[in-house]
């Protein structure tokens, strides 16, 4: 997220699009608090939930339709002349001038130009700035011009009508009104609100291009960068962020390094070439990724060799190796062995049945987890015979973050440092552990080849302390954090690092091999303090104050313990806050400079994310997006299915799209897989009739592991139950606590009936739609006679497809039918 | 007597998330329970004698088609003029220095009587210790300075911790706001103690009638020392009859077996 | 200790808090005496983090004799105030359940049933496998798009899953391994 929960408080409107206050209640008193400061609160939501009980307005929407209302949203603020003029035309791309080649889906029947039906894929050569002699973008900060990307856009979306939005999401006119008049109604110098998401928008064929346009209509409002405003994101795990940032994804290196591909990055030279741009914070990007190979391979990485580059894996196709990928190979045979570290496929991934089908043919198994999971036991899953599943099957069991010491980093980019409270029991180890000997072994197994290809494994080291059975994790953070390989001095000769020193800034990170750091935007979480001992900022616990609210003495946010990011755009061009009740970080000229003739500063309640010395006069000191190469905030953003999120119903749907003749979203990924085990309703399917949404609880967590199995958890619902409204169960003679059957082309499953008025069918333009809703935390796993605790697998139920941009599945909407009984 | 302690619990607040359920669960190592289907998200149906705090779900369809759906954690009132204590033949129930009315475990007899005395069917008898059990605020932590587990859990100050004469000018506010806010219905429960029972220490801010939220109108005390008819007479009755036996069984003692 | 003096409430005077920091973890002894006894008196406090969602809820852990005996919110976190939800409020049982296995556990091909096994053996077992795998389906080298041999040093028959509930440094860790070995499956929960 760009923001900080603390910071919620703040905002004059807060629309929650995901369930914030069942998913994340400890979170959710910042809502509570704005609320009392006389925010308005709305709650964006198919079902009436927890959340809803707590907001000014409840905004029903049917599930799949996020751009749609989005879209409403940009039109609304557009039409009636509600968004923030002056922040989008100095901060945002909205004045920039796009190839007059462009088309818009609104001319292109929902298509952008450059699409190739055959390949299913865009060229999107078009997709970019007009630029001017010197290849700067071409502007017309009057946004008059209809080349702009504000007429562009505008014209985009002018097709996202109240009306419109009504017969597609279902909204009631007064309902949506009232919501755009609420959320748009609060922008400006003087006000600001907020937009939680978080699986309600990802889930989807459509899941980036939702996030983007809940992006463009907070920069279309000037809520980024600004106290109660932002982009918060909320994410589900303790250590989500983290395992994103140290990147445990197939596309990336830590740090959001471009994992290497092989046609587009076959040496170091080629990818720093493409993956370095002309402007913006990633100029940096060589320097690194250069410190990452030196963290890695340390000293048998130099400069002749690329720094081990050549060791890296290269990937065969940027569409490869994703979450779907692995179970789609994995049921083909490619893959043999698998490692589920924490992680519970069997149960949480989508089309479960196809999961559990594809590790059952896996030659072998490590399954390391709390409790022994239903994918640990994937042999003998209902309906499975033992002895047909020839997978060798190894679980260790492993320690919860009570038993050892870490890291964790929360939704606010915060890493926070957990104490290790007591030993694990038994041979229960930690993952850390696991994984060092694993690697040891590895290396021995692996020691005294000469072979290229084993350099790399052999020139790692995970050795870290003097115990190598308990890896010291502050030095694996100090290695994350980067350290000077040698000493390093400044221009006058003086020492500024010692060999070995934790280095302070990744702007002291240098692509020379002097400096080695493991992941870049935490670099100063351990420091060297003045007594030469290592300080480790995660588990700094100063309280917030009155004089810091944003509590910057509580552990580390990274990047540079920056609370709220693109915080610049909280001042105006000049570099006063744009009011004195939403300031932030501001230029004080007054202030010593960086030279001691020189003065001025941004100076404030947070670390600028900004350089801290660049006058709001100085060339780009106006510029607050400093991540981004040309400076400024996207509307026009390229992602592979368009450049302005369009409207497309869900892959399984039970109406046609109303905007254009484009179904779904052209570009998404559809896998093939054999035996059936993939099938998709039709659209307006008869026999699969009704939109099914699956989500969380408050008393369960994920796939279920850690909630299951604890009693204390697992008898706060009697047990696993699908959500119907009184309008569906009367149709179909389902009385509350009935047994019934809920199927899809994948599967079906056994739940309970919870006969609900907070659910209603949405009225589509005189159409009645239904829709149910299934929690998906059960499993075949549990405690034995607690029945809260074990149930059918939601997850059987969805497709194996995904959003084209990063081949998430969609889980939030898609078809099934409901019958009466155990059918 | 030290100044009263009391808990608020603001209804308007609540988000039904349960942290209060589980952190006395938690703190008070009250055991696993198999729930049962209330057609909601409510578990348990009652308090039980391992469930001092319960979270109520109701629905609330509105003739506009707006929905409410009202949360309350519900738990033992503390009554000033307690039914419980009143009952009570052994002195085993006391009322302590900060008000708060606790159950002396060391003392009980398991005679039940407080059982059925309770118009709030609060407390409930245990079968393994033979004893009636209830929430006390979490009197050993109150004793050492700490507020109760629930309270201390709640993410949203739905559930307040304090003292009485605090949180009754704090709940007269806020109830005042909530009304001016259009919230019509929004009423204390149990904050006069001119009013019902004297007054309750732990007390209510609620957005309906309190028939909504299943508590009684104007709750009444029984006569000391007799079981009167209240709406868990029925049930509390079968009880003492059946749970009395296992409680003369279990500790062998005659001194609870007169009215078994 | 700053940590639990907010969480403490004053009585009329009668209770006060002074809890001394120990050289790790806290130490709760000298809270003054009072008359029911408080079962965290006298154990170790350590600071944690909430193991469930990314609200990060600082958490306090009360240990004694090697065993939590509670877990509640830190009242000094900024972002959370001491507060929980009912998962951070359960934590206890992630460590204290019967439930738990506290032994490797080996599932032959075919077999109906587990068998216990040391930690050595589980570890030099799994090693085997990954060598194995290794050693039969890498890729070192392969034509490209142009038809030019590109070193790849790539292992597709391996995949790696979690988590988003593993520790930073066991992620990056684990980034370390499984890329350093030319694994290319390599996803965590994000991506779901």
């Amino acid at each position: 997220m760009t923001t900080n929960l603390i910071d919620l408080q703040y905002a004059d409107v807060i629309m929650a699009t995901s369930n914030m206050a069942e998913n994340h209640p400890v979170g959710f008193q910042w809502v509570m608090k704005a609320k009392e400061r006389g925010a308005k609160f709305i709650h964006v939501d198919p079902r009436f939930t927890r959340t809803s009980a707590a907001a000014d307005l409840h905004v029903p929407i049917r599930s799949g339709t996020n751009i749609a209302f989005f879209g409403g949203l940009i039109n609304y603020a557009i039409q009636r002349n509600l968004y923030f003029r002056e922040y989008v035309v100095a901060y945002t791309n909205a004045s920039f001038l796009i190839d007059p080649e462009f088309k818009t889906a609104t001319d292109l029947g929902g298509l952008f130009t450059g699409f190739d039906p055959g390949k299913k894929t865009y060229d999107r050569s078009s997709w970019k700035y007009q630029l001017d002699g010197e290849g700067n973008p071409r502007r017309d900060p009057t946004l008059k011009d209809p080349s702009t990307v504000f007429q562009l856009m505008r014209r985009h979306y002018s097709r996202y009508t109240v009306e419109m939005v009504e017969k597609i999401c279902g909204i009631p006119k007064a309902i949506f009104e009232e919501c755009a008049k609420l959320f748009c109604g609060n922008s400006g110098p003087e006000k600001t609100g907020t937009i939680t998401y978080a699986l309600n928008l990802t889930q989807h064929t459509t899941g980036v291009e939702n996030i983007r346009a809940l992006c463009m209509l907070q920069l279309l409002l000037g809520n980024v960068g600004r106290p109660g405003g932002g982009v918060t994101a909320l994410r589900g795990h303790a250590n989500v962020q983290g395992a994103t940032d140290l990147e445990l994804l197939y596309h990336e290196l830590p740090g959001y390094l471009p994992m290497p591909l092989r046609d587009a990055h076959p040496d170091l030279k080629t990818w720093l070439d493409r993956e370095t741009p002309k402007g913006g914070f990633w100029v940096n990007r060589p320097k690194f990724m250069v410190s990452l190979l030196k963290a890695w391979y340390g000293a048998a990485a130099t400069k002749d060799n690329d720094w081990g580059y050549d060791w890296l894996p290269k990937r065969a196709s940027a569409d490869a190796y994703s979450h779907q990928h692995i179970f789609v190979d994995m049921y083909n045979g490619i893959i043999k062995g698998f490692l589920a570290l924490g992680q519970n496929p069997a149960v949480g991934g989508p089309n479960a049945k196809l999961a559990r089908a594809a590790m059952q043919k896996l030659d072998w198994l490590v399954v390391k987890d709390i409790f022994v999971t239903e994918t640990a036991e994937v042999w003998k899953a209902p309906g499975v015979d033992p002895k047909s599943v020839k997978t060798e099957v190894f679980f260790l069991p492993a320690a919860p973050a009570a038993e050892k010491d870490g890291s964790l980093t929360n939704t606010m980019r915060l890493i926070q440092w957990h104490e290790k409270a007591v030993t694990p029991p038994g041979e229960v180890t930690s993952d850390a552990e696991f994984v060092t000997s694993l690697a040891s072994r590895l290396q021995k197994l692996y020691a005294g080849s000469k072979k290229p290809r084993d350099r790399g494994l052999l020139s790692a080291s995970f050795t870290y302390g003097d115990n190598p059975k308990e890896p010291d994790m502050l030095l694996v953070l100090k290695e994350i954090n980067g350290y000077a390989t040698q000493e390093i001095t400044d221009k006058d000769g003086k020492v500024v690092y010692k060999p070995g020193q934790a280095l302070n800034t990744f702007a002291h990170m240098t692509d020379d091999g002097k400096t080695a750091g493991g992941c870049w935007i935490y670099t100063g979480v351990t420091v060297e303090g003045p007594d030469g001992k290592l300080v480790n900022k995660a588990a700094s616990r100063k309280p917030a104050d009155d004089k810091d609210y944003l509590g910057h003495g509580w552990g580390f946010a990274w990047p540079a313990n920056r609370r709220i990011l693109y915080n610049r755009a909280s001042a105006d061009l000049s570099g006063k806050p744009w009011s004195e009740k939403k300031k932030l970080i501001w230029w004080d000229p007054a202030a010593p400079g960086n030279e001691p003739d020189k003065k001025g500063k941004w100076v404030g309640l947070d670390v600028p994310d900004f350089n801290p010395f660049l006058a709001p006069d100085a060339k780009n000191g106006d510029k607050p997006f400093i991540m981004r190469t040309d400076l400024v905030g996207a509307f026009f953003g390229p992602l592979n299915d368009g450049p302005f999120p369009e409207h497309y119903e869900p892959m399984e749907s039970p109406v046609r799209n109303l905007l254009s003749r484009q179904q779904s979203n052209p570009v998404a990924k559809v896998w093939k897989v054999p035996d059936q085990r993939n099938e998709l309703a039709e659209v307006g399917s008869t026999k699969y009739p009704y939109v099914i949404t699956t989500y969380r609880l408050t008393e369960h967590h994920l796939s279920g592991v850690m909630s299951r199995y604890l009693p204390m958890l697992a008898e706060l619902h009697h047990s696993h139950f699908a959500e119907i409204s009184h309008e569906l169960a009367k149709e179909l003679g389902i009385d509350n606590g009935d047994r019934v059957t809920v199927s899809t082309p994948r599967g079906k499953i056994f739940v309970k009936a919870m006969v609900t008025h907070r659910l209603k069918p949405f009225d589509l333009g005189g159409r009645k739609v239904h829709q149910i809703g299934i929690p998906w935390h059960w499993g075949y796993k549990g405690i034995e006679g607690l029945p809260g605790s074990r149930g059918d697998i939601t997850n059987d139920l969805s497709a194996t497809v995904g959003d084209p941009n990063v081949y998430i599945q969609e889980t939030k909407a898609f078809l099934c039918n409901v019958q009466k009984g155990e059918v | 007597m030290a100044r009263t302690l009391a808990m608020f619990t603001d209804t308007s607040l609540c988000i039904g998330c349960r942290a209060c359920q589980v952190a006395c669960k938690q703190w008070n190592e009250l055991g696993q329970e198999v729930p049962e289907w209330t057609g909601t998200y409510q578990n348990h149906a009652h308090f039980t004698d391992k469930t001092f705090r319960l979270v109520r779900f109701i629905e609330e369809p509105k003739p506009q088609g707006q929905m409410a759906w009202l949360l309350m954690s519900d738990v033992c009132k503390h009554c000033a003029d307690a039914g419980c204590l009143n009952a009570c033949p052994t002195g085993a129930i006391e009322r302590t220095a900060f008000g708060t009315v606790n159950i002396n475990q060391d003392v009980c007899n398991g005679c039940r009587y407080c059982v059925s005395a309770c118009p709030f069917g609060v407390v409930t008898f245990n079968h393994d210790t033979g004893t009636a059990h209830k929430c006390s605020f979490c009197n050993d932590r109150i004793h050492n300075g700490l507020g109760p587990a629930c309270a201390k859990a709640c993410p949203t100050e739905s559930i307040q911790f304090g003292f009485r004469d605090d949180l009754v000018a704090k709940a007269t506010k806020r109830v005042a706001a909530l009304q001016a806010m259009g919230f019509k219905e929004a009423q204390l429960y149990g904050a006069d103690s001119q009013g019902f029972l004297g007054g309750l220490n732990a007390f209510f801010l609620l957005l309906a009638k309190p028939a909504t939220y299943n508590l009684p109108d104007n709750p009444q005390v029984p006569q000391r020392n007799v079981v009167r008819d209240s709406v868990f007479s029925l049930g509390s009755a079968l009880l003492v009859g059946l749970g009395a036996i296992f409680a003369f069984r279990r500790r062998g003692e005659g001194k609870e077996s007169d009215h078994a | 200790m700053s940590l639990s003096r907010r969480d403490f409430f004053k009585i009329g005077g009668a209770t006060a808090a002074g809890v001394a920091t120990g050289a790790r973890g806290l130490d709760l002894a000298p809270v003054e005496a009072a008359a029911t006894s408080l079962k965290i008196k006298e154990a170790q406090v350590f600071r944690s983090v909430c193991p469930y969602c990314a609200v990060g809820c600082g958490q306090l852990i009360y240990a004694r004799d090697g065993k939590i005996i509670d877990i509640e919110g830190d009242p000094d976190t900024p972002h959370t105030l001491g507060r929980l939800c009912p998962k951070g409020a359960a934590t206890i049982q992630l460590s204290n359940n019967p439930l738990r296995p506290i032994k490797p556990l080996y599932r032959a091909p075919g077999s109906d049933h587990w068998e216990e096994k040391p930690l050595e053996w589980m570890y030099e077992q799994v090693a085997r496998r990954y060598y194995e795998a290794r050693e039969k389906h890498f890729i070192e080298k392969e034509r490209g798009k142009d038809g030019a041999e590109i070193t790849v040093n790539r292992l597709e028959a391996i995949a790696s899953l979690g988590s988003a509930c593993a520790d930073n440094e066991e992620c990056y860790l684990l980034s370390k391994l499984n890329r350093t070995f030319g694994i290319v499956y390599h996803e965590h929960q994000a991506r779901v």
